[in-house]
């Protein structure tokens, strides 16, 4: 019985990878292929780009205040807390910035995303688009796609400049430190390595969290329960493999680029 | 392809020539979802300007064959043509094209509830990029045949349950198909609308003669259909002289996936199999 429900389990996972292989390459390739909905990508964009801003932002801000005020403890007591702007840049730049941004608009973007294509499938809104000749694929995942990595990448630099900004803000006003010296240190260790990483990892991140949220939204069954566990799943997904790639390609990226 | 000519779709001698071909045919089909087969070994056909009841318990896999016929959902063995085409093995993007030429109304409606009725009418045609004041004229016309259009600018949320019916019935008929299935148009809603209802679908056979299946468990809106005539002078319908019945609508029963019965209101009234004594009594 343990074994055929680990042996159903197992095929259950390779179907789903399989599925999202297919249904991934083909939202991809649409975007070569008329009819492309310029429209609705702009309204993705507008959803996804300014909707996310503020939460970017304020979490950008207080992740580098926090980076500043945890490290600024720790590297005084070696004498180096005139490197907190180099830690904080580097850390906000190579890591957090990406990484936060990703999670912040996958717990809003992907759940959406999953809860609005399940609520169409399950009042078969889906089948009513197809019904009358129009791509489901074309005109909502397409878009949503490529407006999710679009954004992603501003939204990464958003998080960015005010992570370095909140860790400014409190070497400056907390630790009583020198506001130029902070800057300087952020700016001089920076190398274009360090940057190329973290605008790589947005454009990953945005085709994850999108193609996940429609992927969960768009196989969605049984009714309203299944809108929410489409919803649960969306976000879990896209978290924990924005998380997993970030892995990879920082290894990618540091065997390229070694310090 | 839908029509996308300057001629008025919404009158009665714009409607499509009817031709010998069957528009659908069902050869020996079945399907199943991880399970029992849902359709077993079905065949039927649909002729041109002919009306097919599909009659049937809850469950029995009626919508499914709808959805079938239209091409949304594959049957693993047999074969199916729609409109002179077999749909069986085409390929989606060649479905999307086939099923423009197809009107269907879901069981709930299903319109669009983040657009306006205009909108849901329309969508085909905004789609194609038609100019606006098209589109509006067409949407007024297909909305004035279900009778609602006050409801132009309307979101489908303020709408009734049976407004929604005919709102996804004038955006069935608004790109003139040539075929329309129609599952359970009267599914869930009360004796008055559900007679609003059938008397919309009797006026677009009589008017258009667009061929048709129609899904039901309701034997009343299968008998009204098949006893009534729409009458234009009257703009209502009207029942047929004693004893004669609508020559074009005939009916078929579903019994756990197997198609039990395909004839005439007659042969139906007569038949001897147990299922259908059971359902007609």
């Amino acid at each position: 019985m343990a074994i055929k429900n680990i042996e159903s389990s197992a095929k259950n996972i390779v179907l789903t990878v399989q599925e999202y292989s297919l249904f991934s390459a083909r939202a991809f390739t649409n975007l070569y292929r008329p009819p492309i909905y310029v429209p609705e990508f702009l309204i993705q964009a507008d959803i996804i780009g300014v909707g996310s801003a503020a939460i970017v932002l304020l979490s950008g801000f207080f992740t580098g205040g926090v980076l500043a005020l945890q490290s600024a403890a720790t590297l005084s007591a070696f004498g180096a807390a005139a490197v907190t702007g180099r830690f904080v840049a580097m850390s906000m730049i190579r890591e957090l910035g990406p990484v936060l941004t990703g999670v912040m608009v996958s717990g809003r973007n992907a759940s959406s995303m999953a809860s609005e294509l399940g609520s169409m499938v399950v009042t078969e809104q889906i089948d009513a688009m197809r019904a009358l000749g129009v791509d489901p694929m074309r005109k909502l995942v397409t878009p949503r796609i490529f407006a999710c990595i679009s954004m992603l990448f501003f939204l990464t630099i958003v998080a960015d400049f005010f992570g370095i900004l909140g860790g400014a803000a409190v070497t400056v006003f907390m630790n009583r430190q020198n506001g130029t010296q902070y800057f300087s240190m952020a700016y001089e260790y920076l190398r274009y390595p360090d940057i190329l990483q973290g605008l790589i990892k947005p454009l990953f991140f945005g085709y994850i969290i999108a193609s996940i949220g429609c992927f969960y939204g768009m196989r969605t069954t049984g009714g309203t329960q299944g809108v929410g566990r489409s919803t649960i799943s969306a976000v879990v997904t896209s978290s924990v493999l924005i998380i997993f790639v970030d892995f990879l390609i920082s290894q990618v990226m540091i065997s390229l680029f070694p310090t | 392809m839908t029509d996308t000519s300057t001629s008025d779709p919404l009158v009665p001698d714009a409607a499509p020539q009817a031709s010998a071909t069957p528009v659908v045919v069902f050869k020996n089909v079945t399907v199943s979802f991880d399970g029992p087969p849902v359709l077993n070994n079905v065949s039927f056909s649909v002729g041109p300007a002919e009306t097919r009841v599909l009659l049937g318990p809850a469950g029995v896999g009626k919508s499914v064959l709808l959805k079938l016929a239209n091409g949304l959902l594959r049957p693993d063995r047999g074969q199916i043509d729609l409109l002179g085409q077999e749909i069986t093995h085409m390929s989606e993007e060649s479905l999307f094209a086939l099923r423009s030429r197809v009107g269907m109304v879901f069981q709930e409606g299903a319109l669009f509830d983040s657009l306006t009725v205009r909108d849901n009418v329309g969508y085909q045609f905004i789609q194609q990029n038609l100019p606006e004041e098209k589109i509006d004229r067409r949407v007024r016309k297909a909305l004035s045949f279900v009778e609602l259009e006050q409801t132009f600018a309307l979101y489908p949320d303020s709408l009734s349950g049976g407004m929604r019916r005919r709102v996804a019935i004038a955006r069935a008929l608004i790109s003139q198909p040539e075929l329309i299935l129609y599952d359970s148009p009267t599914g869930g809603l009360d004796p008055v609308t559900s007679t609003t209802i059938i008397e919309l679908i009797i006026k677009e056979r009589d008017v258009y003669r667009t061929p048709s299946i129609l899904v039901t468990h309701r034997l009343q809106d299968a008998f009204t259909l098949c006893t009534h005539r729409f009458d234009a002078d009257k703009g209502q319908m009207v029942p047929l002289p004693k004893g004669e019945i609508d020559p074009g609508t005939t009916f078929m029963m579903l019994e756990e996936g197997s198609l039990i019965f395909d004839g005439s209101l007659h042969e139906l009234l007569s038949s001897k199999n147990p299922f259908v004594r059971e359902f007609l009594e």
